[in-house]
């Protein structure tokens, strides 16, 4: 892959377009579960409100500042888990990060179809210290489902 | 420009005959690190190859050179900030060790609650924490000099700031996020006429200013910390220099090995500084690198290679303040090597990732200065930092990345 190829994947339309108008943005009132992402390396902030209705995510948003990827990675979570079940948004979570994180040698990310539009974020993983932007506001989602409540989660 | 030759001396350096993705690399981070001439990268190679000992203990002949060397090392830095003795010159492993060991040694044994220490509001972390260590475990607090809105120190604010409970002022003689120079001079006159000792962060100065303005003898700072690795040496070595009759009354807060006069089963005595606080076996490859990285600077013609690198800030700078969506993060009138500043049109993040596929190397973040960043209400700056490497087509392909993300983020 040329070098001008990977910028070109990892800034590609759907995520300048969501880095720039990100959407599901504010607090979701009721809210029953939330949580504060920051990366204190760069410091993004994320804070991070849901409602769960039993099992469902019924609501999802949030209010940040961070960098093109990070703002349309919270931007894009936030579409892909509204409206789905709890189990299924966690194990999103793992598939998110495994595709991340990926070895940069692998030429197709694993998962795309279950991962949908969120499979953009596959060319992160040739750049490791973008790594954390994209992850920041899943890793504050799966802090704010945690059982024994939320916090402030940190990724440096 | 001057006549300055930066191609000469650039070719000292091994780093730059490389490409970074296809491109000559601009290497514009050298307030984070500075890259090493082939005089330091031989003088730790050689050490190892020829001189490998250990120091102050063997009476073989490696013992002797590699404590020739250590101790030839301590000798140059006391040239180099023209301390009266080699014996006020502490070994460390940088900026960070220097002020915390005056921290714990000279400052909280005297602290008492409501005492202060003042510092400013253009402090790197380094600089704050270990004062706010201190401070909360006595009770004591840490006030600062506020900053105008340039990034210079209002220094109307000083007098009434400098008060009987003050027991240190800790001060940066330059900033590393806005690259401000402080008038070290006139500041120490100010605390010393108030009977308040002085601690200089000389981490940014040391590699960028003139040897008038580091020498201690006529700043009279009482501590001056700076890291070997920002001044063309390795990392893991730094100095601290402490006038005498402070060093002699100051506790050791580390012991071990080569600290001590005599050690008891029950009890040991300590040496005289600066062994005193260079407890175990020290850096010493890279104390001799740092002396040869010293030596090497002391060997340039400094006011050429530092009017160039002036120059190439004060271009860099007049290209970006004409461009709409820029803004520069300190302005102040007294500036070297830092070119601070946020487009409003890209995150740091996002231009510093296309800087670097232009072969730019800048940092971008908050340069562990969180409290700059709040007083200017940005999260994060993209921050150039030029040496006397750099060349104008450093600052062209700068230039050249900016408007690359310009075009990017604003199509």
């Amino acid at each position: 892959m040329s070098d001008d190829a990977e910028l070109d994947e990892l800034y590609q339309e759907l995520i300048m377009d969501h880095g720039r108008r990100p959407r599901n943005t504010g607090v979701a009132e009721p809210c029953s579960h939330r949580a504060h992402g920051h990366n204190p390396l760069c410091g993004d902030k994320l804070a991070l409100t849901l409602r769960v209705d039993g099992d469902v995510i019924a609501d999802v948003k949030f209010l940040g500042e961070g960098c093109a990827i990070s703002t349309a990675s919270a931007s894009l979570m936030t579409q892909a888990v509204k409206g789905r079940p709890v189990t299924e948004v966690l194990d999103l979570y793992h598939r998110f990060h495994a595709l991340v994180t990926a070895d940069a040698g692998e030429t197709a990310p694993p998962d795309a179809e279950a991962l949908g539009k969120l499979a953009a974020f596959a060319g992160v993983r040739r750049f490791p210290t973008r790594v954390k932007c994209a992850s920041l506001a899943w890793h504050t989602l799966e802090a704010a489902l945690r059982p024994e409540g939320a916090s402030t989660v940190t990724t440096e | 420009m001057s006549a300055f030759d930066a191609a000469a001396l650039r070719a000292e350096f091994p780093v730059f005959e490389q490409t970074i993705r296809g491109k000559a690399l601009a290497y514009l981070d050298n307030g984070a690190t500075t890259q090493k001439p082939r005089a330091v990268i031989d003088a730790v190679t050689r050490f190892y190859a020829h001189d490998n000992a250990n120091i102050h203990r063997a009476v073989h002949t490696l013992g002797e050179r590699a404590t020739a060397g250590y101790e030839g090392a301590r000798a140059i830095a006391a040239r180099f900030l023209n301390a009266p003795s080699p014996n006020e010159i502490i070994f460390t492993r940088g900026t960070t060790e220097g002020i915390n060991l005056v921290a714990r040694s000279f400052v909280e044994p005297r602290l008492q609650p409501g005492d202060e220490i003042l510092v400013t509001g253009m402090e790197h972390h380094a600089n704050l924490v270990p004062w706010h260590m201190v401070c909360q475990a006595r009770g004591a607090r840490v006030t600062h000099v506020p900053l105008l809105d340039d990034g210079s120190l209002d220094l109307d604010a000083l007098p009434g700031l400098l008060t009987d409970r003050v027991r240190l002022f800790a001060v940066t003689q330059v900033s590393n996020a806005l690259g401000t120079v402080n008038p070290i001079r006139a500041l120490v006159a100010q605390a010393h006429a108030r009977g308040i000792p002085v601690l200089v962060d000389a981490a940014q100065a040391v590699a960028h200013l003139p040897a008038a303005a580091l020498d201690v003898q006529a700043t009279g700072a009482d501590f001056v910390a700076f890291s070997g690795h920002k001044i063309y040496g390795p990392t893991g070595i730094g100095v601290l220099y402490g006038r005498s009759e402070h060093l002699s009354a100051m506790p050791p807060i580390m012991g071990g090995g080569d600290m001590i006069r005599e050690v008891f089963l029950d009890r040991s005595t300590y040496a005289e500084p600066p062994a005193r606080f260079e407890a175990g076996t020290p850096p010493i490859a890279e104390a001799i690198g740092l002396g040869a990285a010293l030596t090497w600077f002391m060997g340039l013609d400094r006011e050429a290679a530092l009017a160039h690198e002036d120059a190439l800030l004060a271009r860099a700078t007049a290209a970006l303040a004409a461009q709409p969506g820029v803004r520069l993060i300190g302005t102040a009138r007294e500036k070297v090597t830092v070119l601070s500043f946020v487009l409003d049109f890209a995150h740091p993040h996002d231009a510093a990732t296309f800087f670097d596929f232009e072969g730019v190397a800048v940092r971008a973040g908050h340069h562990c200065a969180q409290p700059v960043m709040a007083r200017f209400g940005v999260p994060a700056t993209l921050r150039a930092t030029f040496a006397p490497y750099n060349t104008e087509a450093d600052v062209e392909a700068l230039l050249r990345a900016v408007a690359r993300v310009r075009r990017v983020f604003t199509e």
